[in-house]
C-alpha cells in the first residue's frame, strides 16, 4: 500500500508534478524577497563596499609616480614611461647610467608640460624626504638639460646619484606597491630592497596601534564597569524611574559631540570646574592642580562617557526581559545572592556584554575628535594620524594602509569573538 | 556675521541683487581673521559689484581643496591659504593660475608686480597679509618679563604651561632660535640631521608642560583662561584679544616667523570669474590698508603702509603691531616654504613619533 | 484529619500583614497553621495576595507586620537560600543557559555535595518525573508539561521538608493538567513532603489538597477540607466561589431551635440553616447547591416549604440534566439531577414546586 504511493508521482490538483509546482512557488517567493532587498543592497554597496574597496585599494596603489590627470577634463597621460622603461629592462640595483639620466631627462619634459612634477616628487618625497624639490627644480629646467645629463642633473642637485633615490623611483614606477603597508608599521626598504625598522626616533605607528588597542580596551571595560550596574538598575526599576534615568544615559546622544567634549573640557582643565572644587576645599593647593586633560586620562574619561551609552544600551536589551524569577528560584535552590547573580543572572547576559563590548571597542579604535581635542600629545590614537594624513600630509595612501590595519585589526577581533562566544550570541537591542 | 553680511548685500546692491543672484565662496580661517576680512573686503565687495559673499571658514582651508577638486565637486570659490600650501597646491595643478597683470596698480601708478612684497605674488596665487607665529604670554599669570624667545622654553625662569601648535612647523625653527641659533641661520641647520635633534633636544625641555592647540582660536583662549602662562600663536590673534577684548595678553616679537597668506582659486571653482573679480578687488591698495585697521597683519603691497592708521577702537595705532614693524623685526624669520614643501612630510613624521613616544 | 492537631505546628503565619505601598494591605491580618506532611492549597481570584503569601515564605518578600515561623523558628531575618524552602515558580524558572542535568545538579552544587552523590541524585530527580532521558537538552528544547515536570523535579531533588508551587500547572492543556495534578499528589505523599500550592481552579484545589484555604482581598475566608468547603461554605463568597450554588436574597424573620426562617424578597418565606445570620432582620443571601434541590413532592418532608418554579430551559449533558429555572424572581436558579431510569425530564414552560432539606439550605452573610 505504502509501495504503491510511494512509487506514483504526487501531482497538483491540475495534474502538474507536484515537486516542480513547489519549486517554481518558492522561486517566485525568492525572487520578491529578492526585489524588496535590492535597495539596501544597493545603498550599501554604494556607501559602505565601495568606498571600503576603494580605500583598500588606494593602500596599495598610488600612481603619482606613474599616471598624471589632467582636473578638469580628467584626461589621463602617463607620465615617468622612459624611466619606467629603463628600470624594466635593468634588474635592481643596476647604478644607474647614461641612459637612465637620458630617460629621466625626458620624463622631465613631459612633467614640466603636464605641470605635474609636484605630485610626481610628492610620491617619491613619501619615501625619501627632501626630494620633491629635486623633481620641480629638474621640471623646471628641463629644457636646458643638455648631455651628458648625468653631469646635467648632477649640477643641479648631487642627491640625484642617490641609489635610495633611484630605489623608491623603481617601487613608484610601479602603482602597485607594498610601501605603504610597510610604512604603516614603521618599516621601510633599505637602498637594495631590503626590509628594515625605520630610525627609532621616527617610528610612531606600532605604538600607536599597541596605545590604541590598549586605551580601547581599557575604555570598553570602564563602560563596562560602570554600564552594568546602571544597566541593571534600569532593566529592574519601574518604569516611571527607569524611563527618567534612561533619558540621562541618553542624554550624551543628543548633544553634539563637540558640545559634550567641550563640557570635559570644562571640566577636566586645570582651571577647571573639577579642580577648582579640589582646591575650593582645600583637598589641593593651588599649585598642584591635577592634569586630567591633554593626556591619556582626559581622552580615557570623556570617551567613557561618550562611549557608555552603546555599553548602557544592549545590556539594558537583554537584561530587561530576564524574568527575576530566575535569580529567585536561584536563591531558593539554596544560592547566596553573589551565586545567584554570578551563575544565573550573568551568564544570561553575556550576549549584551558581547554587543556592547563589541561595540564600544570598534568605536574608540575609530575615535579622533575626542582625543584630538582633549587627548594632548600622549592621548592621541591611531585615528588622529590617519586624519592627519588624510588632511595635512595628504598622503592618502599611508593613511588608507593605515585605515586599512585598523579595519584588519577589527575583522580578526570579530572572527576570535565568534570563535569564543559566538556571533548568535550578540544582541545588539 | 554672515546673515549681516547678506542682509548688507541684500540692502545696498537691491534690484542688481535681485535679477542675478550671483555669490562668491570664501574660505578664510575664522575668528577676528574672518571678521577683518569680511569688514575690508566682503562688505565693499557686494556694496559695489552686487555680488553676494558666502564667507565660510576651516581649520586650514588648504586642506579641503585637495579633497574636493579630486571628488570634482568643488564649493570654495576663494581660499586664503599659507605660503607653502599655495606652492604646493599650484604645483599639483589643484588650483587655477592667476592672471597677474588684473590687478590694480598703486595709486601713484606702480604697477602691481611691483607694488607687491617680494614672493607675495605668485603663479597662482596673490598675497594679501604678512602674519606671523609669535609667542605671548598672560602678564598676569607670568612674574617678570619673558622678552626672548628663549624665555618660552626656559620652564624654570618662567614656570607653567605653554601652549604650542601641534605641528613641526614654526615648532623646530623657535626651538632652534631659542637655542641661539641666529634667524638666517635657522633652515640650514635644521636641513641636518643634528640641527633636527638639535630642535626636538629643545622641545623636549618643555614637553611635559605643552598643551597642544590646532585652530588659531585656541591660542587666546586658553592664555585667557589661566590653562596655559605662554603660547605660540598667530600675532593678529592676540592683539585683537588684548585690544579689542582687552585681555591682559603681551606679544614677544624676538623670534616670530614671518609668513604670507595669499588667496587662490581651486580648480572648477563654481564662480571663477567673480572670484577673480574678488581678489583684484580685495588686494588693492586701500583694501589691504583698510584690512589693517581690523586685525594687526600687515598688507603684502609697499603702497598700503602709508594708509594705515588706527585700529577700528579709533585709539591704538596699527603701525608697532604689525608684524612688518621695524622695532619687529630685530629677529624675525621668513618662513621658508621650498624647506617645508620638501621637509614636511619627514619633519612631521618625527614630530607625529616624538609626539606620541 | 491531621490539620487539627495544631501540636506539631510546621509552618506558621502568625497575625501577618503585607503591604507594598504603604498605603493599602495586600494580606490582611492572615493566621494559618499547618502540620508536617500536609498538601494545603492557597485559592482565590486574581490579586487576592496568594503569591504575595508565597514569596514571604520563600522570603521574596519580607511581611510588614506579624511572624512567620517554619518549623517553630521565626524566619523573617533568614535569608531565602537559607530557608531550604524547594519552590516550583509559575513560569517554571528553569535556567535557560543550563542543561536540564545543570538544573538539578545547581541546588546540589551550593550545596557542595560531592559530584558523585550529585549524579545520583539528579538521575533519581529526573527518572522519579520520567526525564531521565533528557538531562543533557536545554530547557528550550523541552514541551511545557516536561518543563514542568523538570521545575518540580529541581524544587525537590535537594530533598526540601516544605516545597512551594506557585500555579505550576496554568499553562497545561487540560488532559496533561489531570495527569500532572495526579502525579504531583503522589510524589508529595510518597516523599512525605509538606507542600503549599496556589491555584486559580477550584477543580484542581479541590481534588489535589489535604486542605484549601480560600483567599479573597487578602483574608482567608475559609480554610477548610475540600468536601468541608463544598458542603459547608462559611460565607457566601466561598459559596459563590467554590462550585455550583444557587442563591436567593431575602430578610431574617426568626431564628429558633437552630432553624431560620427567611421571607425572600419576593414574598415566600422559607427554613434555612442560621450559617451566618444571628438575628432577626438581618438581610441574608440564602445559598442551595443545584444537587440538593428536589422537585419530586414525594421525597420532600412533611411540612417543608416549596416555592413555586417555572422551568426555563432543560439541559441534557450525559450523566446529569441539568435544568434552569425561574424562583422568586431568580432567571439562573439551576437544579442538576442524576439521570437515572425513573428520573423525570422537566419541559420548559412547565410549573413545578421545589424544595430542599433545611440544613442544605444556608443562611449566610447578605
Ligand atoms: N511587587 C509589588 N508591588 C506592589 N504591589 C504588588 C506587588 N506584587 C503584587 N502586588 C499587588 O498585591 C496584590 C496581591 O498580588 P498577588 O500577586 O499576591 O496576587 P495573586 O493572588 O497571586 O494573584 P494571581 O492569581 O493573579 O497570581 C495585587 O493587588 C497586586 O497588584
Ligand atoms: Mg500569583
Amino acid at each position: 500500500m505504502s509501495d504503491a504511493t510511494a512509487n506514483q508521482l504526487l501531482t497538483t490538483a491540475d495534474g502538474k508534478p507536484l515537486k516542480s509546482a513547489l519549486a517554481r512557488a518558492e522561486r517566485r517567493a525568492r525572487h520578491r524577497a529578492f526585489l524588496l532587498v535590492l535597495p539596501l543592497l544597493a545603498f550599501i554597496l554604494i556607501t559602505f563596499v565601495t568606498p571600503i574597496a576603494q580605500m583598500l585599494h588606494q593602500s596599495v596603489y598610488n600612481e603619482g609616480f606613474t599616471m598624471h590627470t589632467e582636473i578638469g577634463s580628467g584626461e589621463r597621460t602617463p607620465i615617468m614611461v622612459n624611466i619606467k622603461e629603463w628600470f624594466d629592462q635593468n634588474p635592481a640595483g643596476t647604478e644607474p647610467d647614461e641612459a637612465a639620466f637620458a630617460a629621466l631627462a625626458e620624463d622631465m619634459k613631459t612633467l614640466r608640460e603636464l605641470r605635474a612634477a609636484g605630485s610626481a616628487g610628492t610620491r617619491i618625497n613619501y619615501e625619501r624626504s627632501g626630494t620633491r624639490s629635486m623633481f620641480t627644480k629638474a621640471a623646471r629646467n628641463a629644457n636646458k638639460l643638455e648631455p651628458p645629463f648625468k653631469e646635467a642633473f648632477i649640477d643641479l642637485d648631487e642627491d640625484w646619484t642617490d641609489p635610495a633615490l633611484w630605489r623608491v623611483m623603481r617601487d613608484a614606477s610601479s602603482a602597485y606597491t607594498m610601501n605603504f603597508y610597510l610604512a604603516a608599521i614603521d618599516l621601510t626598504k633599505s637602498p637594495d630592497g631590503d626590509i628594515t625598522s625605520v630610525a627609532q626616533n621616527r617610528q610612531v605607528y606600532v605604538t600607536l596601534f599597541q596605545r590604541t588597542l590598549f586605551l580601547s580596551v581599557l575604555i570598553t571595560f570602564l563602560t563596562f564597569a560602570l554600564g552594568y550596574p546602571v544597566a541593571h538598575l534600569l532593566a529592574t526599576l519601574p518604569l516611571r524611574y527607569s524611563n527618567l534615568l534612561m533619558i540621562l544615559v541618553l542624554l550624551p546622544f543628543w548633544t553634539s559631540l563637540l558640545v559634550r567634549t567641550t563640557s570635559w573640557m570644562v571640566l577636566l582643565q586645570s582651571q577647571g570646574v573639577i579642580n577648582d572644587a579640589l582646591v575650593g576645599v582645600g583637598l589641593l593647593g593651588d599649585e598642584n592642580r591635577l592634569q586630567m586633560m591633554y593626556n591619556q586620562i582626559g581622552t580615557v574619561v570623556a570617551m567613557t562617557h561618550i562611549l557608555l551609552p552603546f555599553m548602557v544600551l544592549p545590556l539594558y536589551s537583554v537584561m530587561r526581559p530576564i524574568n527575576p524569577s530566575y535569580v529567585r528560584a536561584a536563591r531558593s535552590l539554596g544560592a547566596t545572592s553573589w551565586t545567584a547573580f554570578w551563575r544565573i543572572y550573568f551568564p544570561q547576559t553575556i550576549p549584551g556584554i558581547g554587543a556592547g563590548a563589541l561595540l564600544v571597542f570598534i568605536l574608540s579604535v575609530g575615535y579622533y575628535i575626542t582625543p584630538a581635542l582633549v587627548g594632548g600629545a600622549s592621548g592621541q590614537l591611531i585615528s588622529n594620524l590617519i586624519a592627519f594624513h588624510m588632511q595635512n600630509s595628504l598622503n592618502w595612501s599611508l593613511a588608507a594602509a593605515l585605515a586599512a590595519l585598523l579595519l584588519g585589526g577589527v575583522l580578526i577581533l570579530y572572527w576570535l569573538y565568534d570563535r569564543l562566544v559566538g556571533i548568535d550570541n550578540l544582541k545588539l537591542g | 556675521m554672515k546673515l549681516k553680511s547678506v542682509l548688507m548685500a541684500t540692502a545696498l546692491s537691491g534690484v542688481a541683487l535681485g535679477a542675478q543672484a550671483q555669490e562668491v565662496t570664501v574660505m578664510s580661517w575664522g575668528g577676528a581673521y574672518t571678521k577683518s576680512q569680511v569688514e575690508a573686503y566682503h562688505k565693499p565687495f557686494t556694496a559695489e559689484t552686487g555680488i553676494k559673499i558666502n564667507s565660510v571658514d576651516a581649520d586650514n582651508p588648504a586642506t579641503p581643496i585637495k579633497a574636493q577638486v579630486e571628488a570634482g565637486n568643488v564649493s570654495i570659490d576663494v581660499a586664503d591659504v599659507e605660503f607653502s600650501d599655495a606652492v604646493r597646491l599650484c604645483d599639483e595643478g589643484l588650483i587655477e593660475p592667476i592672471d597677474l597683470s588684473m590687478l590694480p596698480a598703486a595709486p601713484d601708478g606702480t604697477p602691481a608686480t611691483e607694488d607687491f612684497i617680494e614672493g607675495a605674488l605668485q603663479d597662482c596665487a596673490v598675497g594679501s597679509i604678512v602674519w606671523s607665529t609669535i609667542y605671548a604670554y598672560n602678564s598676569s599669570n607670568v612674574d617678570g618679563t619673558p622678552t626672548t624667545i628663549g624665555d618660552f622654553f626656559d620652564t624654570e625662569k618662567f614656570p607653567g604651561k605653554r601652549g604650542v601648535r601641534k605641528s613641526a612647523k614654526a615648532t623646530l625653527e623657535m626651538a632652534l632660535m631659542a637655542d641661539g641659533v641666529p634667524a638666517g641661520e635657522v633652515y640650514d641647520v635644521l636641513d641636518t640631521p643634528e640641527g633636527v635633534d638639535r630642535a626636538f633636544a629643545v622641545l623636549d625641555r618643555i614637553k611635559d608642560d605643552i598643551v597642544w592647540w590646532e585652530a588659531g582660536a585656541q591660542p587666546p583662549q586658553l592664555l585667557a583662561d589661566g590653562e596655559v602662562v605662554m603660547a605660540t600663536a598667530y600675532n593678529g590673534r592676540i592683539f585683537n584679544a588684548a585690544v579689542a577684548e582687552n585681555q591682559p595678553l603681551e606679544v614677544v616679537w624676538d623670534g616670530q616667523i614671518l609668513d604670507f597668506d595669499l588667496f587662490v582659486v581651486p580648480k572648477g571653482a563654481p564662480n571663477k570669474d567673480n572670484a577673480m573679480k574678488f581678489i583684484a578687488f580685495s588686494t588693492d591698495t586701500q583694501r589691504l590698508a583698510d584690512q589693517a585697521s581690523w586685525i594687526s597683519y600687515g598688507p603684502a603691497r609697499k603702497s598700503s603702509g602709508e594708509l594705515v592708521g588706527l585700529f577700528m577702537d579709533g585709539k591704538t595705532q596699527m603701525g608697532p603691531h604689525m608684524p612688518t614693524a621695524a622695532a619687529n623685526l630685530e629677529n624675525a624669520l621668513v618662513n621658508n616654504f621650498e624647506f617645508w614643501v620638501d621637509k614636511d612630510a619627514e619633519l612631521n613624521e618625527r614630530f607625529n613619533a616624538w609626539l606620541a613616544n | 484529619m491531621a490539620a487539627s492537631q495544631t501540636s506539631d505546628a510546621f509552618v506558621e503565619f502568625d497575625r501577618v500583614q503585607k503591604s507594598y505601598d504603604g498605603e493599602t494591605l495586600v494580606v490582611k491580618d492572615l493566621n494559618l497553621t499547618m502540620p508536617r506532611g500536609e498538601f494545603l492549597t492557597m485559592l482565590g481570584p486574581s490579586g487576592s495576595g496568594k503569591t504575595t503569601c508565597l514569596m514571604m515564605l520563600a522570603g521574596f518578600e519580607t511581611a510588614t507586620h506579624g511572624d512567620i515561623r517554619l518549623g517553630g523558628k521565626s524566619i523573617n531575618n533568614i535569608p531565602p537560600h537559607k530557608r531550604g524552602i524547594g519552590m516550583v515558580f509559575q513560569n517554571y524558572a528553569l535556567f535557560p543557559h543550563m542543561t536540564i542535568e545543570e538544573n538539578l545538579s545547581f541546588p546540589l552544587e551550593v550545596r557542595s555535595i560531592g559530584k558523585s552523590d550529585r549524579e545520583a541524585k539528579v538521575k533519581r530527580a529526573l527518572e522519579m518525573v520520567e526525564m531521565g532521558s533528557f538531562g543533557k537538552r536545554r530547557p528550550a528544547q523541552l514541551s511545557g508539561g516536561q518543563q514542568q515536570r523538570v521545575a518540580l523535579a529541581r524544587a525537590l531533588v535537594f530533598e526540601p521538608e516544605l516545597v512551594l508551587m506557585d500555579e505550576p500547572l496554568g499553562a497545561l492543556d487540560k488532559q496533561l493538567r489531570e495527569k500532572m495534578q495526579f502525579e504531583i499528589t503522589h510524589l508529595a505523599h510518597s516523599l512525605g513532603i509538606t507542600v503549599v500550592y496556589v491555584t486559580h481552579d477550584q477543580t484542581e484545589a479541590l481534588t489535589m489538597s489535604d486542605r484549601v484555604a480560600v483567599f479573597d482581598d487578602g483574608v482567608i475566608q475559609q480554610l477548610d477540607t475540600p468536601d468541608k468547603l463544598y458542603e459547608e461554605p462559611m460565607n457566601s463568597f466561598v459559596a459563590q466561589f467554590i462550585g455550583e450554588n444557587n442563591t436567593l436574597e431575602g430578610v431574617v424573620k426568626e431564628i429558633k431551635n437552630g432553624v431560620a426562617l427567611v421571607q425572600l424578597d419576593e414574598g415566600e418565606v422559607i427554613d434555612c440553616n442560621p450559617v451566618n445570620v444571628s438575628k432577626a432582620g438581618e438581610r441574608t443571601r440564602v445559598s442551595i447547591r443545584p444537587e440538593r434541590v428536589e422537585f419530586n413532592k414525594a421525597r420532600l418532608q412533611e411540612g417543608a416549604h416549596t416555592l413555586k418554579a417555572e422551568v426555563l430551559e432543560f439541559i441534557y449533558m450525559g450523566d446529569i440534566f441539568r435544568t434552569r429555572l425561574r424562583v422568586a424572581g431568580n432567571d439562573e436558579f439551576v437544579v442538576k439531577t442524576r439521570n437515572a431510569p425513573d428520573q423525570k425530564r422537566l419541559q420548559p414552560g412547565e410549573h413545578i414546586e421545589i424544595g430542599w432539606l433545611p440544613e442544605d439550605c444556608r443562611a449566610l452573610d447578605a
